[in-house]
This record gives structure tokens, sequence and C-alpha cells, in this order.
């Protein structure tokens, strides 16, 4: 008990110091300068423009086709449409939205997966190893950061379609399994979080590199890997013109695609498909979102190194 | 070199089998990027000096010939290509300034120890990085909409009058919005993540020297932070060359977006709509060769702040 109430007293500032009235806005500890207020009515107010859109979006997917165009868009229709709108969207053309929100996950999914297993083993060489153009190759790497993955769509096509490869999963598929920024941050947290004397030692013990690689490396650079798998894995949801490009297949589409699709079709002219947009819109983005409220740490982290290491 | 250097006799003994561990660790990634990356550009420029032409009356199938840089030439001439160029350049020198801008203001206020609601902001800002750009622009495409939008309703009833956020002169800064709600909280963790990266005995030294929050932010903070604020300017300016996904989306909407409105959007056409590969691959050549100058020269511009 006595414990217990030293502790809360020392939660308590000392001396009852008059606090501004806008005091609870900021932390007591603190010197308060005069901007605070005035930057927290920014802030709230930016906080408003980057909300305001989803929550439009969330609003909007309760309402049918009528009260989407009868009703105010920010608030309620007459009536709560949501699960009428998710059974239509779910069975709409024989459920072809879970082919897209499936082909999605598996594009995204495998080519993350597979970007990162690469990057790993290629960033942990050029940091661990000498060999002949080592320098050479990791210029090229760099150098094809700075390549547009849309302007290397067109050329993809053009050449996939010698080979037979268009319209089919692999078009999509196997180009995301190249990611040479993942390379580039694979090789600076491989330099940064992996000791030479730790490698040495384990190579002293009789350990073959593969076996450093696979037992020491990649623990230690685990934190760096969820983060590149992070970044492919949004990289490859968000893509659309790659797909665009490379898929005439309904059912290959991935879900950003499809869901252009609805848009541009002419059955919008008559408004038959909006309620599907929105509703759609709104289901597609609720698995990155709820990653990014989970995983925020990561993305942190791994951001840090990208940045700062250079 | 370290290993190397401090181990000479065991070394040389092992370099040979070290150098063929390491080429076996980037064997799995080289190989993809030997054929997903670099030949497809070798084979768009091979293509680029390529023109497909009928011989005759027309009336046999198109061959394929060698014409050199005659498909160059015609982009060089190309003014709905260069228009497409113009419309971008303008559009980044605005756009980037602006979400740059907001970005590393925002990433500020959240390194300040005293600011409350700390992690509410930095989601609300980071979460529209999570919304794909395409449906982005759809979501936007809703809110421009005049039959749909509350914001175009709101303003109906004012004196001010609903607001045309799809005409011809406006189109083009209302795709600006969409690309800094969706890019600004992104390019702010970034700069927050640097920020929270510079040891903080710095500010101390600063404070004792009487520095003001200010000070410290403008005069210490955003000078360390110079390399990544290099790397974000960098990649926005090869988005913004590339930008394609909300002006195809808007374009069901507006009639004020043509086919050839950005580099990208002519190329797709000319690919996909016109078939004609030869000159949309030239296209694509070009775009990618104006992108490098532009970053390789915005590198060279900043050599001394980047330390890159």
């Amino acid at each position: 008990m006595a414990r217990e109430s030293s502790a809360l007293r020392s939660l308590t500032p000392p001396s009852a110091s008059p606090r501004p009235w806008f005091g609870w806005l900021v932390r007591r500890s603190s010197r308060v300068s005069g901007s605070q207020p005035a930057l927290l009515v920014l802030l709230f107010a930016a906080s408003g423009y980057f909300l305001v859109p989803l929550i439009w979006l969330m609003i909007s997917a309760t309402k049918d086709n009528g009260d989407l165009f009868g009703s105010f868009g920010l608030w309620f229709g007459q009536r709560n449409s949501l699960f009428d709108n998710l059974t239509q969207l779910f069975t709409y053309e024989d459920g072809i939205f879970w082919h897209w929100l499936l082909n999605s996950l598996l594009y995204a999914g495998v080519g993350a997966l597979c970007s990162t297993m690469l990057a790993a083993l290629a960033g942990y060489a050029f940091a661990k190893f000498q060999f002949p153009g080592r320098s050479v190759g990791f210029s090229i790497v760099l150098g094809a950061i700075l390549v547009p993955v849309t302007a290397l769509a067109l050329p993809l096509y053009l050449l996939l379609s010698q080979w037979g490869l268009v319209n089919s999963i692999w078009a999509v598929l196997l180009p995301s399994c190249v990611s040479p920024f993942g390379v580039y941050l694979a090789r600076i947290y491989a330099s940064a979080s992996i000791p030479n004397e730790l490698i040495e030692a384990a190579r002293i013990d009789g350990a073959g590199e593969w076996r450093i690689f696979g037992t020491l490396a990649l623990r230690l650079l685990s934190p760096a890997l969820v983060t590149i798998f992070l970044f492919q894995f949004v990289a490859v949801w968000n893509n659309f013109f790659l797909p665009l490009v490379m898929l005439s297949d309904q059912h290959l589409y991935p879900v950003t695609l499809g869901l252009q699709t609805w848009n541009q079709s002419p059955a919008l002219n008559n408004h038959a498909l909006y309620n599907l947009v929105v509703t759609g819109s709104l289901v597609s983005i609720l698995p990155l979102v709820a990653s990014f409220v989970v995983l925020q740490r990561y993305w942190r982290n791994g951001l840090s190194l990208g940045s700062v290491a250079n | 070199m370290r290993i190397v250097a401090s181990r000479p006799a065991w070394s040389r003994r092992r370099l040979p089998r070290q150098w063929l561990t390491a080429y076996s660790f980037i064997l799995p990634f080289a190989l993809l990027f030997l054929l997903f990356f670099l030949v497809p550009i070798g084979f768009a420029f091979v293509q680029s000096l390529h023109q497909s032409k009928r011989s005759g009356l027309g009336l046999e199938a198109p061959r394929e010939l060698f014409t050199g840089l005659a498909n160059y030439t015609l982009a060089w001439h190309d003014h709905t290509f260069f228009d497409g160029i113009g419309r971008v350049l303008l559009y980044g020198a605005v756009n980037i300034p602006l979400i740059l801008g907001l970005a590393l203001v925002f990433a500020l206020a959240l390194d300040s120890a005293t600011l409350r609601f700390k992690r509410f902001f930095r989601l609300a800002f980071f979460l529209p990085y999570a919304v794909p750009g395409v449906i982005a622009a759809l979501l936007w495409g809703f809110l421009y909409d005049p039959s749909l939008s509350p914001i175009v309703q709101g303003f109906a009833h004012t004196r001010l009058g609903a607001p045309d956020f799809l005409g011809p002169q406006s189109v083009l800064w209302s795709i600006n919005n969409i690309s800094v709600w969706e890019w600004t909280g992104y390019n702010m963790i970034i700069l927050y993540a640097a920020l929270q990266a510079i040891p903080q005995e710095l500010y101390e030294a600063a404070r004792i020297d009487g520095a003001t929050d200010w000070a410290i932010a403008w005069r210490v903070k955003v000078p360390m932070i110079a390399p990544a604020l290099v790397l974000v300017f960098l990649f926005s300016i090869i988005g913004t060359l590339q930008l394609f996904n909300e002006p195809q989306v808007l374009a069901t909407i507006s009639h004020s977006i043509s086919s050839s409105y950005t580099p990208n959007l002519y190329s797709y056409t000319t690919a996909f709509a016109k078939g004609n590969y030869d000159y949309a691959a030239t296209l694509a050549v070009v775009l990618a060769v104006i992108t490098f100058i532009l970053s390789f020269g915005f590198l060279r511009l900043t050599r001394n702040q980047s330390g890159v």
C-alpha cells in the first residue's frame, strides 16, 4: 500500500504550477511553447483530410444505389444495405470478386516472400563476401532502383508475349519476385547488424557458408526481412499497370484491376454497379489497413534503415 | 576487404571458394533480375529500332523492318508526347514540393517530444498509403463526381456554387490532390524514421547554447536528415513522371483526360489501342532516359548534402 501511494505521488508534479487552458493537450513534464495549440489544430485538420475519404467509403458501403445518389454522402441513408451489398459483391458474376481477392493475395504473398528470400541471399553476399564484380553488380542494382516499374511493364509485355507467357499468373508473379530495393535494404542491414567476427567464429567452428547464413544471418536479418516483405507486398498489392498490361482473362485479375473493370463497365452508366465498386473498394483495403495497424513498428524500423544508412 | 586483409594465409586458400559461394548466393536474384529487368530493357531498345511496314498495296501481312533511329526522330517531333511530358513536369513542380513540405512539417511535429496524440496522428496520416492508387483514384473520383459527392453537394448550397473538379483546367489539380492524399503520410514516415535516429545529445547541446525549438528543427534536424530528404525527393521524381493510374481511372468520369494525357498513358494507348508496339517501346525508352537524366541531375545537384 505504501509503495503504491509513493508511486502515485511520483506521477503527480510536485508543485501545482498554474497551467494554461490548453494544458491537457500537452504532456505535463514539458515546457509549453506558444505554438502548440496552433500546431494541434493544424494536425487535426490534416487528420480530417486524410480520414474523411475513408469515412465516406465506410458510410457509403452501407447504402444501396438509391441512397448513394439520394442521400448526403457523409451520413447514413434510409436503411442499412451493408449485408445486401456484401452478398451481391461476393456472388456477382459467379463470385468473381473472390477470385480477384485471392489472386491479389497470391501475387502479393508469393511475390513478396520470393523477393524477400532472394534479396536476403543477394544482400548478404554483397555485404559479407569479397568477389570480382561486387561493386559493378551492386551499382547495377542501385541503378535498377531508379527504373520505374511502369516503364518496365511494356517492354516486359513485349518479351513475355514472345515466350507465350502473357495472360498467365506467371506474367505477374515472376516479375514481382524481383526487388532491387529489397537487395539494397538487405545489404545495408546485413553490413550493420551481422558482425564479421561472428561469421569468422562460425567458420572456425567448421560451419559451412550456407549453414552460417541459414542459422546465424537469417536470424539477425529478420527485422529487415519483415520490412522488405511488407514493402514488396504493398507494392505488388497496389500494382495496377503490370496486370493491366499482362492479363486479359478476368479470372486472373487482381482486385485493383477487377474493380477498375467494374468502374469502366457500360452497366455503370445506369448506376447498376456503383454499390459494388464502393463496397469492393472497402473490402479490398481492409487487409492492408489491418496489417498496417498491427505491424506499424516494422514500418518505422525498416524505413529508418533505408534513409539513414547511406 | 576487411576479411581478406586480416587473415591473408587463411583466405588465400579460401578465396576462390568464397567467390563461388558468393556467386551461388547471388545467382537466384541475378537470374530473375536478368530475365525480368535487363532483358526486357534491351528488348524494348531493339524493338524501338524497328518499324512494322506493309509493302505494295498493303494486302500482305506487315513485316518488321530495321529502321534505325526513325522512331526516335518521330518521337522528337511528336507534340502529343511532349505535351504530356510538359504536363507531368508542371504537375510535379507543384506536387513534389507540396507533398514533401507537408511531410517534413508533419514529421517534425511528430518528432517533437511534447506533442499529444502522436500515435493517432501517425496512423491517420499513414493510412492512405494502405489504399492502392487505383482504389484511391476511384474513391476520390466518387468525391469529385457531381452526382455523388458530398463536397460538391455541400458547396452547391453556398454562394460559391458547385466546384467543377473534372474540368479541363482543374482536373490536373484534382489528380494532384489524390497524390498528396496518398503519399504525404508515406514520405512523412520515412522522414520521421530518420529524425528518430538522430542522437538526442545533439539537441541537448543546442539547447544549452540557447537554441529555440524552431531553431533546433531547422538548423539541426533538417540538415541531419538531408540524405532521407534526397531519397524521398528522388522517388517522387521517378513516380511523377510515371503518372498513370489516377488519370486512367478519372478518365471514365472526366472528358478532360485524353488518351495521351501523360506520357505513360500515351505509350499504353499506342501499344494496346493502336497496336503500334515499336513506337510504344520507343516512347517507353525515351521516358526512361528522361527519368534517368532528371534523377542523376538531381543526385549531382545534391551531392554535397546527401553524401550519396
